[in-house]
């Protein structure tokens, strides 16, 4: 098949699921149960790699601006970068971008497992929506988890950054906190909450789709997972352009 | 199933206590609820791209009776089971389950179909991440029935299938053969009237393929099950085709060569090439085809 319908025929496939899925929510049944263990496996079991990769994003920030701010005799802003550049643009993508690989690649793997093992068609089969019970659940502790610990690794970033601007470069704590608080604006914050609410969807969306999709055997499975990690990561960094457009558009983020 | 020796002799007033019972027989046989087929295929076509899995493909599963599909691998003997499932659909033609056409039926009005039909997987297909226990309640968690009820039937079903003692075990403990049982008594929760098996003895040495044979001959003569038996193994047709099941004076499950006492009647076969059904009938009139291709399939060289 020409590549241009392939990706057609994809987009379409993962919107379907999307849709079905967004339809499911809305009837019973509704499997709370499993959402729960879901979000815990995705939230509190992300939380040390996304808190760390936070702290030394922020850390490593301030690290190669700070001199280049001293420079200019404006090192009493550097935290203001830390802030801006973190809340606005790393910490959704880069947690995004952890969650792919480790949330996304195990929905994948789980779900392609079971498609490989017939236990897809066997739920089927024993009279359960396969959307409802495994891809509804996952989507929405997405959906849910990844703005929060979008925040956690900000947070984490933050004092990163901090924690370099003290101990390496000696600056006042006061200083770096003023700074990092005339950098944030409302509008920012939101914007960095809005941004993973839809990465999350994209990166359940596709990881949910090509482990239902699966087919091959277990060298299959293996494709799904590296297919899923690569193009939800891909998406997610392609949609931060747009999605980062029409939040300047929108919430005036950005102006000066 | 009639259960008369040959060699008995019958007095005037056991001629006269056995006519009532055989006209309750014919009058149980012939009901128009038992005459509708469990099973109907026609005229079925379904192909993937230019390959043509199923080409007309015409048959019925009365009740009580056990179709064995036979067939190489791909032959599409597995696509037929999961067409009745609505697993997969086909390009035309009619499916019907137990008088219901449900060809164009949507995911959401085959749920109430598939509750009347039990499905056993090839390698099981156990959700590994639930032990036994909960892998035999599945349906019945789903469908929202008390707990005490759920542990009566999940218990009922494991000693059906002689697992009682790994209630507790998750799948990975169990052997292939344990499995596949596991899968059987999941399947027969609900009491389904149709249960579908596809090739659960694939991969088991011989004495657990006949212990899984065994379950769909009692399924088949004391439970009145539908089945389709998908299977390329000629051990499962000779057991399948020979014999049956009764329960002896002491109230056990006893298996029975045909022949002697009675004729089954209730097992049919069909074999599938290429997507098109070569033969249809009874055992012997399998081992007496001139065909071929029947005849290496059926010898194994």
């Amino acid at each position: 098949m020409h590549s241009l319908l392939r990706f057609l025929s994809e987009l379409q496939d993962v919107s379907l699921l999307l849709w079905q899925a967004f339809l499911s929510l809305w009837s019973k049944p509704r499997y709370l149960g499993e959402t729960i263990r879901q979000m815990d496996y995705v939230g509190v079991g992300s939380l040390p790699i996304v808190l760390l990769t936070g702290f030394f994003t922020g850390a490593v920030l301030l690290l190669q601006t700070f001199e280049t701010f001293q420079y200019y005799s404006m090192q009493n802003e550097s935290g203001r970068l830390v802030a801006t550049s973190l809340i606005r643009e790393l910490g959704p993508v880069l947690s995004a971008l952890m969650v792919s690989g480790r949330i996304g690649s195990a929905i994948a793997a789980e779900l392609g497992s079971m498609v490989v093992s017939q236990q897809i068609d066997a739920m089927r089969a024993l009279g359960t929506d396969p959307i409802r019970k495994l891809v509804v659940p996952r989507i929405v502790a997405l959906v849910v988890m990844l703005p929060l610990l979008t925040v956690a690794a900000d947070i984490f970033g933050l004092i990163g950054g901090g924690v370099v601007a003290s101990f390496m470069y000696n600056q006042e704590t006061s200083v770096y906190t003023y700074s990092v608080r005339t950098g944030i604006s409302t509008s920012d914050l939101l914007g960095g909450i809005i941004k993973p609410i839809f990465f999350g969807l994209i990166i359940g969306s596709i990881a949910c789709h090509k482990g239902l999709n699966t087919s091959g055997g277990t060298v299959g499975v293996g494709r799904s997972v590296t297919n899923a990690v690569v193009i939800s990561s891909i998406w997610v960094i392609i949609f931060d352009f747009f999605l980062s457009k029409l939040l300047q558009y929108i919430l005036d983020i950005g102006r000066l | 199933m009639l259960s008369l020796n040959e060699n008995d002799t019958l007095d005037e007033n056991e001629i006269g206590e056995v006519e009532p019972l055989i006209a309750e027989i014919d009058e149980a046989v012939d009901a128009p609820d038992r005459m509708r087929p469990a099973i109907e295929f026609r005229d079925v076509y379904l192909s993937f791209d230019d390959k043509v899995i199923l080409d007309g493909v015409s048959f019925t599963v009365k009740k009580g009776q056990t179709k064995i599909v036979l067939g190489r691998s791909g032959s599409g003997k597995s696509t037929i089971i999961r067409m009745i499932l609505g697993l997969l659909k086909p390009d035309a033609g009619q499916i019907l389950v137990d008088g219901e056409e449900i060809t164009g039926y949507s995911e959401p009005d085959m749920m109430s179909v598939r509750q009347k039909i039990g499905m056993v997987f090839q390698e099981g297909a156990l959700f590994d991440s639930l032990p036994v226990y909960d892998n035999v309640a599945y349906r019945l968690i789903e469908q929202g029935v008390p707990e005490d009820e759920v542990d009566i039937e999940v218990k009922r079903m494991l000693r059906f299938v002689d697992l009682e003692e790994a209630i507790e075990k998750m799948p990975s403990e169990l052997s292939g053969g344990m499995r596949r049982r596991v899968g059987i008594a999941r399947a027969l929760v609900g009491d389904p009237q149709i249960v579908l098996f596809d090739e659960p003895t694939a991969g088991l040495d011989p004495p657990t393929a006949r212990t899984i044979c065994e379950l769909a001959i009692k399924l088949r003569d004391l439970q009145d099950v539908s089945s389709i038996f998908v299977t390329h193994e000629m051990n499962n047709l000779r057991y399948l085709s020979s014999e049956y099941a009764t329960v002896n004076d002491e109230g056990q499950v006893v298996y029975e060569k045909e022949g002697e006492k009675l004729c089954l009647i209730n097992t049919e076969i069909m074999m599938i090439r290429d997507g098109e059904i070569i033969f249809s009938g009874k055992d012997e009139e399998l081992q007496r085809n001139k065909d071929p291709y029947i005849r290496r399939f059926i010898h194994g060289t």
